[in-house]
């Protein structure tokens, strides 16, 4: 049995040690907002935060994990700054990337509390929307730095 | 003002006005804001549009949610007409049924950007209707005449000032008659029509509570994944079995023709032991296919004369007349969907019955397969469409419903199967690889005189659609050509469909125009330019003034700033698109540097697509169109070797992300006009702006797709 932190709770799992994490979360534990999408670390949807740090569940095995915290999309707040953003600026189109991409964003503002656009770019530039919601994508991530930055949100 | 055919519709199913709300006839797929009570007596009116006592409204949705805001555009039009408080309104998915088939196709799809363009009236008419019916049902209650009654906001209001709710009246208006007539209201007078409400299914989607097909479970289901061909025509030739078995997890092989499934308890165990199988295949029918087989066989079709697709005037004789000829050829990739949600579906075979749950662009296609597998009635078989990460017109193949209830059927258990992201690039249905050659002759004063376009390419309808081909002419194929938006007295269009390979084709969106616009108009951008006049000038001077497309192109110039100087260093392209009854025009702001790298700045789009019903969603839609745009004019395209697909994921396939993303400008031309289609027509006119204005600042053309760059370096 391996035990795993995950949203606060801790889950005992009996699968094999090296079972990627993104399948553990979501046929194990039934945590399906953390989406299967290229399974090579290419695309960046299956985002979760281990200790706080955006990594590829597709991609880390579930016994690499045991001992970290894990935050997906459920374990976010809703009315953190990045959750209030995008429904402010109306960005999902069909969603099904979004949950990996606002965990990225949650990371990324941690560490760039006041980004750049060219940060932006930078740091959302190796995950992939195929709608095509980037443009309120950028304007949401903006919006919520405004928003942690005046309230002191912490993320 | 009413329309007779929605009320042959309305009386098709006022059979049973009141009904009682049967949980099993309803699938849970957004959790809007109103809580509603449980199963009790509603108001029915049709099968778009329930009420209940407790005033909740429900819109029931035939139409699949690919997140392109039609589960609240579609809901935002009949609230209009109902008068109905916009908090009540909530959207349910409704399982497929006669109804929700298209009225004028005939099934139950979404595609061709038709969810309102196609229902326009029809929408408008049951708000209307319903809202005539609750008036008339308060005047009932209070003894008065109907026409001293007022409806707003999801209540009936007496000439004194009192009033009944929409849900105080459910009993009395669900035994009054369907009316004759129920007057539309005159557009000045919408009230949510127009606006730009917050899209319903947002906040679960930011929340992670979507559920999505690939999301979806049951008790006692499989995960099934399925070995198919890695070259087309190929076949199984030996497999462990024993070896796929002996995965943790795995419950059973089953062979389906020449595909193997391997059925399992996880998704993982599933994929582990399809590995395991280590099949050896087949060499498959067409070994010698690959990139440039494929090149060579385009090219020696567009040898053949080919069929006639469209003929007026005389083009031969116009060219013997011409001052100046001109004659480009231009060539544009096979390209994958690459929809983000893998193909799936769930599907449950009972003795008497099939169900379904799909995140299916097809639902009358869905229903139609399995019944034809299981042998029910189309009746039995339960079509559940669930949220779909995108589609893009994928979604509307059968594939995986095949599959999933032939396992279902197998294993006597529900069975979802799920495709790999690799089985997804292997097994699309792609928007077809095109080649063509543009023939134009000008007169002295610069007009085109003559056009002969000839295109090679696959034809989508002879599969799927095959009744709609006559005389070799695939109407897709030539799409965007046989119906260009200018006035050019002498033109012939010639198609010579593609044969000889096995790659299968299929709907993508804006379809054939997302093909042939990039040509027309990059060639009436070189005939501009030849003629020494100003492209966007070019292109008006060649359209009938005032019509739509002159008057959105002019409002283009206009926002665009086109005859203002442009910053230093960058230049100007544009282009159009009149398709699914919108048109959609771009400027793309760009410049070069000397190893030929293409920076895209900004992008302006004008959008006329009627009565703009829901502006915010419409401008995301043009937002995206841009990006999906831009995606295909610098990156796709699918490799084919060794008789097969050699594109096997998104690192061989790459999509346009956020560094590459420019400003966008959307502009939405208002009209009253009816509805016209926006995913789609948002698309196409994007590749040729830039290309247009990359010319403009290099003196170089790129006529292929996805550019080659490596024209554009210099010194």
């Amino acid at each position: 049995m391996i035990s795993l932190h995950v949203n606060g709770e801790v889950s005992k799992v009996d699968v094999d040690p090296d079972t990627p994490l993104l399948w553990v979360l979501r046929d194990n534990l039934g945590i399906t907002s953390v989406k299967y999408t290229c399974g090579i670390a290419e695309c960046g949807i299956c985002t979760v935060l281990l200790d706080g740090e955006a990594v590829r569940s597709c991609s880390i095995t579930v016994e690499e994990v045991v001992g970290s915290k894990i935050l997906t999309i459920e374990g976010i707040a809703d009315d953190h700054p990045v959750k209030i953003a995008w429904i402010e600026k109306q960005v999902p189109q069909c969603g099904y990337c979004q949950p990996g991409v606002m965990l990225q964003t949650v990371d990324f503002l941690s560490r760039v509390p006041d980004p750049s656009g060219e940060q932006i770019n930078e740091a959302l530039d190796d995950v992939i929307c195929r709608c095509g919601s980037h443009p309120r994508m950028k304007q949401a991530i903006k919006l919520a730095a405004g928003m942690t930055s005046t309230a002191g949100v912490k993320s | 003002m009413t329309i007779d055919i929605t009320r042959r519709t309305f009386l098709q199913q006022s059979s049973l006005v009141i009904g009682v709300t049967l949980l099993s006839n309803s699938f849970e797929l957004c959790n809007v804001s109103f809580v509603r009570a449980g199963s009790e007596l509603t108001f029915k009116p049709h099968a778009f549009l329930e009420i209940a006592k407790d005033d909740s409204i429900i819109i029931w949705m035939g139409q699949t949610n690919l997140g392109q805001g039609t589960h609240t555009g579609i809901p935002m039009i009949i609230a209009d007409e109902l008068d109905a408080a916009w908090k009540n309104i909530g959207v349910k998915m409704a399982l497929a049924a006669e109804p929700f088939k298209d009225p004028l196709w005939h099934v139950q799809l979404t595609g061709g950007s038709t969810s309102i363009r196609h229902r326009w009236d029809m929408l408008r008419q049951v708000g209307a209707t319903a809202r005539q019916m609750l008036v008339e049902a308060a005047a009932e209650k209070w003894g008065v005449s109907a026409e001293k009654c007022t409806a707003k906001e999801s209540k009936v209001f007496h000439p004194d000032g009192r009033s009944f709710s929409y849900g105080e009246l459910v009993e009395t208006a669900g035994k009054r008659k369907i009316p004759e007539n129920s007057q539309l209201k005159d557009a000045g007078k919408y009230k949510i029509i127009g606006t730009s409400k917050q899209r319903l299914d947002i906040p679960d989607k930011v929340k992670g509570k979507t559920v999505y097909g690939i999301d979806f479970t049951l008790p006692e289901m499989c995960i099934a994944v399925v070995a198919r061909p890695i070259a087309y025509g190929a076949s199984p030739q030996s497999y462990n079995e024993q070896a796929a078995m002996a995965v943790k997890g795995v419950v059973k092989v089953v062979p389906i023709d020449d595909k193997i499934a391997v059925c399992a308890e996880t998704t993982y165990a599933a994929m582990q032991g399809r590995d395991a199988l280590n099949i050896k295949w087949s060499e498959g029918s067409h070994p010698d296919l690959n990139d440039e087989y494929l090149d060579a066989l385009f090219v020696k079709h567009l040898e053949q004369p080919g069929a006639v697709g469209k003929e007026s005037g005389d083009a031969e004789e116009a060219f013997a007349q011409a001052h100046k000829t001109v004659e480009e050829s231009y060539k544009l990739p096979y390209i994958s969907h690459a929809q983000v949600e893998p193909i799936n579906c769930t599907a449950h075979v009972e003795k008497e019955r099939c169900r379904l749950w799909v995140p299916t662009q097809g639902q009358t296609v869905a229903q139609m397969t399995a019944s034809k597998i299981t042998g029910l009635p189309p009746e039995k078989v339960e079509v559940m469409t669930t949220f779909a990460g995108g589609g893009f017109g994928l979604r509307g193949e059968p594939d995986p419903v095949v599959d999933s209830v032939i396992l279902s059927q197998a294993l006597g258990r529900p069975v979802k199967v799920i495709w790999s992201r690799e089985d997804d690039f292997a097994n699309d249905y792609f928007r077809p690889g095109s080649q063509c050659r543009i023939k134009a002759g000008l007169d002295k004063e610069g007009r085109v005189v003559a056009w002969i376009h000839k295109v090679a390419a696959p034809s989508v309808m002879s599969r799927v659609m095959p009744q709609y081909v006559e005389d070799g002419i695939d109407p897709d194929a030539i799409s965007g050509i046989r119906d260009m938006p200018y006035s050019i007295p002498n033109q012939l269009v010639n198609y010579v469909m593609l044969q000889g390979v096995p790659i299968p084709v299929g709907w993508w969106r804006s379809v054939g125009y997302s093909v042939n616009v990039f040509t027309v108009e990059s060639f009436i951008d070189e005939l501009a330019h030849k003629s020494g006049k100003d492209p966007l000038q070019f292109r008006l001077e060649h359209m009938e003034k005032g019509s739509r497309p002159y008057k959105l192109l002019s409002l283009l110039a206009e926002k665009g700033a086109w005859n203002s100087p442009v910053t230093q260093g960058r230049a100007r392209g544009v282009a159009l698109t009149f398709c699914f009854e919108s048109i959609v025009a771009h400027i793309a702001e760009v410049s070069v540097d000397n190893r030929g790298k293409i920076a895209v700045h900004k992008v302006i789009c004008a959008v006329d697509c009627g009565t703009a019903v829901y502006p915010d969603a419409i401008k995301a839609q043009a937002e995206a169109g841009v990006v999906m745009g831009l995606s295909l004019a610098f990156h796709e395209e699918v490799h084919f070797d060794n008789g097969g697909v050699k594109t096997a994921n998104y690192d061989e396939y790459p999509v346009l992300t956020m560094s590459e993303v420019p400003e966008i400008e959307v502009h939405i031309a208002s009209n009253n006009l009816k509805a016209g289609g926006i995913g789609e027509p948002v698309l196409p006119s994007v590749a040729p702006a830039v290309s247009n204005a990359v010319f403009k600042a290099t003196g170089v053309r790129l006529r292929e797709l996805p550019f080659k760059t490596e024209l554009l370096v210099s010194g």
